[in-house]
């Protein structure tokens, strides 16, 4: 591979190995294995158990909350990112331990909380009704559970680079005269504008395959508000492996084409954003 | 501290930030939480206890505790191995092996735990030999940590990647040229400009390992004081109509997790008071 | 600190614990152990039974039997048996699961033969919850299909409750004057229309409609009714029992794959055979499950109002013809909500 040319640093081989196995045999090959489950159906048997008319309105509905929850939380996770980092107020170590909660709350829990939190008579709800909002049993219930379950990973993944930025940086701009806004927008977010879509795609792609949560406040109305990963379930309930595999297959199809170019996106800002800085070293 | 001048926003910027912040984090993370504790204690604090020192619910939270301590350490080696390959050498593929890292977090947890059944169940492709020679995997502890694998995959990677790449090589380079070792260039040079991305990948990791419900549901078996992992058997004691039993027991796990968090707080400290040592003895212009 | 003044002892129990639970994976004291997969609302049956089996069995047989217990979704337990999970036997709530453990030979093809009534030991039937004084007077099904009624139901192709109630209510269009299958549908569409969603599981349904207050009635297993006045209190609601509803009967089996392995059969068919007993029927109806035996049943009469019932085998040729008329993709529940 051409790394080695003009690399000094060692390990490289190793690492890039080790990283190949490890996702072999815990990925790839139990994945090959849901693709190849999949091919026992003929195409045409396939194409039809994909693209039925609740296949295509669950896919909508799927894809089309998940990413109305990762811009969300992209745009809230920034926020409380940089106030968690940058700002000292009281209780502030308190409320940084709690941005995992999410995850620590198994899903049904969560999904089961927020129902009841949402519903007509819930603590949020029940303000939300006189401004003829509903949220519990309707997609935007799911958008709901979905920023929950989502929002750790823009504010972990942003944390660490922001904590990063020098602040002689910041400094410099200051005494050239850049107003904190300029520098904001022409310093800080190009630094931090690759974590920040890195965060936008792990909320995105954990919304796309969540089941736990949605299913207690989506109302799983067919058509309306029926997540793809409930239809896979309905085809193991009547024991169809197979026509599961199937939906699973074209989810992670998509799934795969939306994260490479989102990541695509991520890495030429990564390089456009080292190489402004160091001056171009390619 | 004093020279935050610069770096700091105006006051109403930092107001409102900080009013938008408590806002949105008290809606999604406050409310819920507060719910949770709520309905958990709604019995009062002895029953609250009472459900928690039953042995099925003891046995489901050491076992919680051994799969997160498993699996974590695991994902941290090959965080570190992949993060360290993608951010500090060039080659071709690297979107596409970022990619893959990423999928496991696309896969439905009820497909994550399915592929396991897949390969190892009875009817899968290694069942009949796993059978023939009594090996259990599913439905047993090591298809439990086996999907928690899965699900918790790209978290320690996924955080140091984009830290890793806004650092550039420019240290490591030149502790190279100086002469070191590759694992003292990586105990100097490397972990200490790394160290808050792993901590909050493992903390992110040891959170959802210890959470994950789906992906375990679906290779557990469900055995009660054998294969209930703490999530599963929320949902268990849920269905069966014990409500306060289920949100103590959610409540626990919400507390289980802020256990790493409180060794992040811990080394943050000790690292400050390290630092304060320094500067103490040095010209106060290098901290690191 | 509250919790030290009120409770001195549950932190200590607390430590306890802690401290055998430590300990706790030594060996099993018991000479076998049975492994029973069952539906997730079954516990606190089992967990009455499974002591009384013991002791009986220790008296008859001098074998120290250990009963451990996997309880999650009827359809989710049998997945798993059928994928490997050991279970020696299995006690579940629709006979299309233990039909899936027949076809692929983990049980026997005839098993509802090799015990009493269909292999189902207690029967429930589907009743609705209302609320207190039953403010919008509904009396029968018909009365769910009128317009302006809210009805929660568990959802009706994925559960095993929702299946009863649909099924049940298709019984129920198919009984009237002039009944067919076309009426059904567009009956059971009725009821379906006024479902403002379709909650996770029976579980699920009962919080929405109790806690969340959502709906003017729950449909639900009698035996459920129990278990919310258990959790929200007695006077909250109202059990109303319909005309006429479904049979649902919780069919068990030894697990041959299982108990041949680990030479188990023996205890594993007592540990069933045992349900039929005068003490198994008596916790059925303890636990609000209608009992087989008569006596039993007429002891608990007052518990147990009459009720005309129908069964799957009566009406839809037995669960497998059911399930693939109404439920399999395609089926008479999809064809509601796909437009034409």
């Amino acid at each position: 591979m051409s790394a080695k040319k003009n690399n000094v640093l060692p390990g490289f081989g190793l690492a890039l190995g080790y990283t190949l196995v490890y996702l072999s045999v815990l990925v790839l090959i139990p994945l090959g294995g849901l693709v190849l489950k999949s091919t026992s159906l003929t195409f045409a048997q396939f194409w039809d158990i994909a693209t039925t008319e609740r296949a295509l309105a669950a896919y909508r509905v799927t894809f089309g909350t998940s990413a109305l929850a990762a811009v969300i939380n992209a745009f809230f996770g920034l926020i409380v990112a940089w106030v968690l980092v940058r700002y000292d107020f009281f209780g502030k170590r308190l409320i940084d331990s709690f941005v995992d909660l999410p995850f620590a709350l198994p899903t049904a829990v969560a999904g089961i909380t927020l129902a009841t939190l949402y519903s007509t008579n819930g603590w949020i709800g029940k303000h939300l009704e006189p401004l003829g909002l509903k949220v519990a049993y309707t997609p935007l219930g799911i958008v709901v559970a979905l920023t929950f379950i989502g929002l750790p990973f823009v504010v972990r993944t942003l944390q660490p680079v922001i904590e990063d930025i020098e602040p002689e940086v910041e400094e410099a701009a200051a005494t050239l005269g850049a107003s904190r806004w300029q520098t904001f927008r022409r310093i800080i977010f190009p630094a931090i504008f690759p974590a920040l879509l890195t965060g936008f795609a792990l909320s995105f792609s954990r919304a796309v395959g969540e089941y736990g949560s949605v299913i207690f406040i989506a109302g799983n109305m067919p058509l309306i508000s029926e997540i793809t990963p409930l239809l896979i379930i309905s085809k193991l309930e009547q024991y169809d492996y197979v026509g599961a595999t199937a939906l699973a297959v074209v989810m992670l199809g998509i799934s795969f084409v939306l994260l490479l170019a989102i990541n695509g996106l991520q890495w030429w800002a990564a390089n456009r954003h080292n190489n402004r800085n160091t001056g171009g070293e390619q | 501290m004093s020279v935050r001048r610069a770096n700091t926003e105006p006051a109403w910027v930092r107001y409102t930030l900080l009013t938008l912040a408590f806002a949105f984090l008290a809606l999604f993370l406050g409310v819920p939480l507060a719910a949770v504790f709520a309905e958990a204690l709604r019995g009062g604090w002895e029953a609250y206890f009472g459900n928690l020192v039953d042995s099925e619910s003891l046995h489901a939270v050491t076992l919680t505790l051994i799969v997160a301590a498993i699996a974590v350490p695991l994902n941290v080696a090959f965080g570190i191995a992949a993060s360290w390959a993608i951010a500090k050498f060039e080659f071709r593929g690297k979107s596409l092996l970022i990619t893959l890292i990423d999928l496991p977090f696309a896969v439905s947890p009820v497909i994550a735990g399915l592929i396991f059944v897949l390969m190892f169940g009875a009817q899968g492709y290694f069942g009949p030999w796993l059978f023939e020679h009594d090996v259990k995997i599913v439905f047993a502890v090591p298809g439990i940590i086996l999907a928690t694998l899965f699900v918790t995959f790209p978290f320690v990677a996924r955080e140091m990647i984009p830290l890793m790449q806004a650092q550039g090589k420019d240290e490591e380079e030149a502790a190279v040229s100086l002469g070191a070792s590759g694992l003292q260039m990586f105990w100097r040079v490397t972990l200490p400009n790394i160290k808050w991305g792993l901590l909050y990948g493992v903390i992110l990791a040891n959170a959802r390992a210890m959470g994950e419900f789906g992906a375990v549901s679906v290779v557990s078996g469900h055995i009660r004081g054998e294969t209930n992992t703490l999530p599963l058997h929320v949902e268990i004691l849920y269905n069966e109509y014990n409500a306060i039993g289920a949100f103590a027991s959610a409540s626990v796990l919400a507390l289980l997790a802020l256990v790493t968090l409180v060794a992040k707080t811990l080394v943050e400290w000790r690292m400050r008071a390290e630092t304060a040592m320094l500067t103490a003895e040095l010209p106060p212009e290098k901290t690191n | 600190m509250r919790f030290s003044a009120t409770s001195p002892s549950s932190f200590s129990r607390l430590l306890l614990a802690l401290t055998l639970a430590a300990g706790l994976s030594g060996p099993a004291l018991a000479d076998v152990t049975l492994l029973n997969a069952s539906y997730d609302v079954a516990r606190d049956f089992y967990k009455d039974y499974n002591p009384m089996f013991t002791k009986h069995w220790q008296a008859k047989a001098g074998e120290k039997v250990e009963v451990k217990q996997s309880h999650g979704g009827s359809s989710k337990q049998v997945r798993a048996v059928a994928d490997g999970l050991e279970a020696d036997v299995v006690t579940m709530n629709q006979a299309t699961d233990v039909d899936y453990l027949a076809e692929k030979g983990l049980v026997a093809k005839d098993y509802a033969k090799k015990f009493p009534n269909n292999a189902s030991p207690y029967t429930s039937t589907m009743v609705f919850i209302v609320r207190k004084g039953n403010p919008k007077a509904l009396k029968d099904w018909s009365d769910l299909a009128k317009s302006g009624v809210e009805v929660i139901v568990p959802h009706p192709k994925n559960t095993g409750n929702g299946r009863y109630t649909y099924l049940a209510a298709w019984g129920y269009a198919l009984k009237q004057p002039g009944g067919n299958d076309k009426t059904a549908l567009e009956f059971v569409g009725k009821i379906l229309k006024n479902a403002p969603l379709f909650a996770a599981g029976g579980r699920d349904a009962t919080t929405t409609f109790m806690q969340r207050r959502l709906g003017d009635v729950l449909v639900t297993f009698e035996s459920e009714a129990e278990l919310i006045a258990k959790e929200f209190g007695r006077g909250e609601f109202e059990v109303v029992y319909p005309s006429v509803s479904i049979l649902a009967e919780f069919p068990v089996a030894v697990v041959d794959r299982v108990v041949d392995k680990k030479g188990s059969r023996k205890q594993a068919q007592a540990y069933l055979d045992y349900l039929w007993s005068k003490e198994g029927q008596e916790n059925a109806a303890q636990n609000y499950l209608r009992p087989r035996d008569a006596e039993v049943l007429k002891k608990y009469a007052t518990q147990f109002p009459n009720i005309k019932t129908f069964s799957v085998d009566e009406v839809f040729g037995g669960w497998t013809k059911a399930a693939k008329a109404h439920f399999v993709d395609g089926g008479s529940f999809d064809q509601l909500y796909v437009q034409k």
